[in-house]
């Protein structure tokens, strides 16, 4: 299954897909376009991926939050070009009772952040271009590609 | 995809693709490079030939996340011919 996609993300239909007679909880996550970051006044994000890899690490970090809790697990990962506000990720999870389903949704999309290999751009008000890198001091990175 | 290497080629070599992610493709002024270093090879000693085939490669940093073939892998790990080693800067996902 592609967890990588260009099409809108939509909550209520990755409900469906886990929602089940024996599931009394549904938790979501859903990380949206900020217009700002550290100080700065964001206009666009530009999400590239591994394809891949970040289909695989996807489908390991569903495996795994399926191994450790009794749960079903769904998510998606936009890639391209975003708006501020747009839903850039999301994360459904259903169990038979509530402490389960939020507990594995924090962990899917702490995994997710961690170690699936999705990078973003960031276009800023004034002009400026950059890569988010948590590692480096003010968590971006100027880009090269003022075109791109 | 171009072979930029220098070494004559021999029995005994590997031959990877190396593949440059996102802001270390911007670096790279590219997104592949095949790389050829004499076997056994590791992805250490292929990243220790890679500023030789392309200079630009220099700009990225000494010790980058790797993977070998979609997985993660550290640089101590062998590769084989036909691989494909990508470098992944920091993740940014979510």
């Amino acid at each position: 299954m592609p967890f990588l996609t260009e099409q809108d993300l939509q909550v209520n239909v990755l409900a469906a897909e886990v929602a089940a007679a024996d599931r009394g909880a549904i938790v979501s996550f859903v990380g949206t376009v900020r217009d700002h970051h550290a100080g700065r006044s964001v206009l666009r994000l530009e999400y590239s991926a591994y394809a891949e890899m970040a289909e695989s690490e996807c489908e390991a970090v569903i495996l795994e939050a399926e191994r450790r809790w009794s749960v079903a697990v769904t998510l998606r990962h936009r890639i391209g070009q975003l708006a501020v506000g747009d839903a850039a990720v999301a994360v459904v999870v259903a169990s038979a009772h509530r402490e389960a389903a939020f507990d594995a949704c924090r962990f899917v999309i702490d995994e997710v952040k961690r170690r699936v290999p999705i990078w973003k751009k960031e276009y800023y008000a004034d002009g400026s271009v950059a890569w988010v890198d948590p590692t480096a001091p003010g968590g971006t990175v100027p880009s090269e590609r003022l075109d791109a | 995809m171009h072979f930029l290497g220098a070494h004559v080629p021999s029995s005994r070599s590997v031959t990877v693709t190396v593949r440059f992610l996102a802001r270390y493709a911007e670096l790279a002024g590219r997104e592949t490079v095949t790389v050829q270093a004499p076997g056994p090879a590791t992805v250490d000693s292929i990243l220790a030939r890679l500023s030789e085939v392309l200079p630009a490669a220099g700009r990225l940093p000494a010790k980058p996340l790797c993977a070998c073939n979609f997985r993660q892998v550290r640089g101590t790990e062998l590769v084989a011919d036909g691989d494909e080693i990508a470098l992944l800067p920091p993740m940014a996902g979510g």
